[in-house]
């Protein structure tokens, strides 16, 4: 399982990291939403996949998942929804200012404001 | 069990919250930010004397055990960080009456500048690494607002690229979070500190070691991630980039000390001197860029990068000279930075130009504004009896004891770089012909504008010369670092 979900997020992070690089600004927020995407699967995977019962913890129970990595990705998803609803306002808003959305054109020397 | 320290935290949160209503008062948004502001500085103050009375200060939250609750640890670093922190939002946010202009003020200027401070204390405070990343977001959300709050074309564009960085930089936080999770089982950061020591891992910890580097260098601006900086602290107007200038990088350099002096103990032979040369890298770069610009906001903003350089040498020696000196430079490097942006935009706001081949001759038409500008200067080149002067002479000390001959005399060398390259401003601006001045200069604003800049010159003024009379405080705050045995008993203890 640990080797699947291994390549899951390698796979997640190279997708992210080529729509990153891309000079479209709507592609590179799609990145930074697939870049989180595998950072909260890896959390995942660290916690291992032990255990099969909810952690719901009584006298004799001793067969639980750990709790605490499904915590910390529950906070990260929040965080990173909250950012890249931020990222696609400022986008659009940024595209309507600068009437552009290729970044190549952004680099703000003067050639190019 | 003490309450005492979330306050610092917790009353900037809640007069940020009341000051997201009544948006339109202006009146009303400023008496209530400085209210919430001197309310704060006075718990600060308290706390850094019980800390400096009792020790390091522990809350669980919710009353849980130590491992598995959240901490929030106050020692003598994070009171003193906490402290210098709020009172330098307050002399930013007095300058900023004059200058951020009233469209901010009307839309959630104060709200942001209570909450990046939220995020600002709460990530020196807090005692778990994952509620450092959620410190950190929250200070990087309300960083967010204040970049492109104003909505220029500038600051949209520089924005864009901002938030990127940052939101590449969270996600290698929240996989080194996992992998650091995943090798110590939990997430506490005396409970880490423990548990690495027992674990016996040094391979998989230097790599840990080294993401974390990567992850808090980027928000630090170490030497080959400081590329966002230049471009995106320039955009925002001139309070903004005091409130960045002084804190943001800051945070990133706590962050930096903390973990290599709590955690990663174990291959110093790597891990620190891989961070002495990337601080020596650092000012190399910050000195290259400090002296090519002719705009005078990115000289000051490359001199973030060279100090950056300057403090984490401190903490690469490990001894106590240098952790000491590291702290003394770290609380004078915020103080004399947002003195130096408040400076600065004085500068800009007289002349009308950022280009300093325009200006020339301000000496004879503004003397006071050319003396404290002398002085700040001299004090960030760490002139004797300034504020620079002790804590570069103990870094320096602790180069020496560890036995980094030439890059010590390197740090002294970059001194007069420094010394150069804000000089560079003071001839060409206070200097020589009358150059341009801007028209539209009001006497009235000009005073009000330089009113609480003085005053925060004179703190550091202060802060130079009272320096025996914060040694112990210091002093207190390197041996918490020097010996994380302290803060581990402390959580420990704390606990039950």
């Amino acid at each position: 399982m640990e080797i699947v979900m291994a390549f899951v997020c390698g796979f997640l992070f190279m997708a992210a990291i080529y729509l990153i690089l891309s000079k479209s600004l709507l592609r590179i927020i799609i990145g930074t939403g697939l870049l989180s995407h595998g950072a909260h699967l890896l959390i995942l995977t660290m916690g291992s996949f032990k255990g099969s019962a909810p952690p719901v913890l009584s006298d004799g129970v001793t067969d639980y998942v750990d709790p605490l990595p499904q915590a910390l990705i529950l906070t990260a998803i929040v965080i990173s929804f909250g950012v890249t609803a931020f990222f696609l306002v400022l986008a659009y808003r940024a595209y309507q200012e600068i009437k552009t959305d290729d970044m190549t054109l952004m680099k703000g020397s003067e050639d190019n404001e | 069990m003490n309450n005492f320290l979330l306050l610092p935290i917790i009353i900037p949160f809640f007069f940020g919250m009341l000051l997201m209503f009544g948006q339109k008062k202006i009146a009303y948004q400023r008496i209530t930010t400085l209210l919430g502001l001197v309310i704060s500085i006075l718990c600060a103050f308290g706390l850094v004397a019980n800390v400096y009375e009792n020790g390091p200060q522990i809350v669980t939250l919710g009353n849980w055990p130590a491992p598995f609750g959240i901490t929030m640890v106050s020692d003598m670093v994070s009171a003193l960080l906490v402290l210098t922190t709020l009172i330098l939002t307050f002399f930013i946010v007095w300058y900023g009456f004059e200058s951020i202009k009233k469209e901010r003020e009307q839309f959630f200027y104060y709200p942001a500048v209570m909450f990046i401070i939220v995020g600002v204390n709460g990530a020196f405070t807090t005692g778990d690494i994952f509620n450092l990343f959620v410190f950190f977001e929250v200070l990087l959300m309300a960083s967010y607002l204040l970049i492109v709050l104003g909505g220029e074309k500038a600051q949209l564009r520089e924005s864009i690229k901002y938030i990127l960085v940052n939101v590449i930089s969270s996600a290698f936080f929240v996989i080194t979070v996992a992998f650091l999770y995943s090798v110590v089982g939990t997430l506490n950061m005396a409970d880490i500190s423990q548990k690495i020591t027992e674990i016996n891992q040094p391979g998989i910890l230097t790599v840990i070691a080294i993401l974390f580097l990567l992850v808090f260098g980027m928000k630090a601006a170490i030497f080959p991630l400081y590329f966002w900086l230049p471009g995106a602290y320039s955009a925002p107007p001139v309070p903004v980039l005091a409130l960045f200038g002084a804190l943001l990088t800051k945070v990133g350099v706590y962050a930096i000390t903390r973990t290599y002096t709590l955690f990663f103990t174990q291959e110093v032979a790597f891990t620190h001197e891989l961070l002495l040369i990337l601080s020596i890298l650092t000012i190399v770069a910050g000195c290259i860029g400090a002296l090519a610009h002719f705009d005078v906001k990115q000289i000051i903003i490359y001199n973030i990068v060279i100090a950056v350089g300057v403090i984490l040498f401190g903490v690469a020696q490990m001894n106590e000279a240098g952790l000491e000196g590291a702290m003394f430079y770290l609380i004078h490097d915020m103080v004399i930075k947002a003195a130096l942006f408040m400076l600065i935009g004085i500068v800009i706001y007289v002349t009308g130009t950022t280009n300093l081949r325009k200006m020339g001759g301000l000496m004879k038409t503004y003397p006071a504004l050319g003396w404290f500008y002398l002085i700040a200067a001299l004090g960030l080149a760490g002139v004797p009896p300034l504020s620079g002067f002790i804590g570069k002479l103990l870094i320096v000390q602790g180069g020496f004891e560890a036995g980094n001959i030439w890059t010590s005399v390197f740090i002294l060398a970059s001194s007069i770089v420094v010394l150069l390259s804000v000089m560079r401003i003071f001839i060409y601006a206070f200097w020589g012909e009358q150059g341009q001045l801007a028209t539209n200069v009001e006497k009235k604003k000009y005073n009000r504008l330089f009113f609480p800049t003085m005053l925060l010159v004179v703190v550091s003024i202060f802060y130079g010369i009272g320096t025996e009379w914060l040694t112990p405080f210091i002093k207190q705050a390197a041996n918490v670092l020097m010996d994380p045995s302290i803060y581990i008993d402390a959580v420990m203890k704390g606990g039950e």
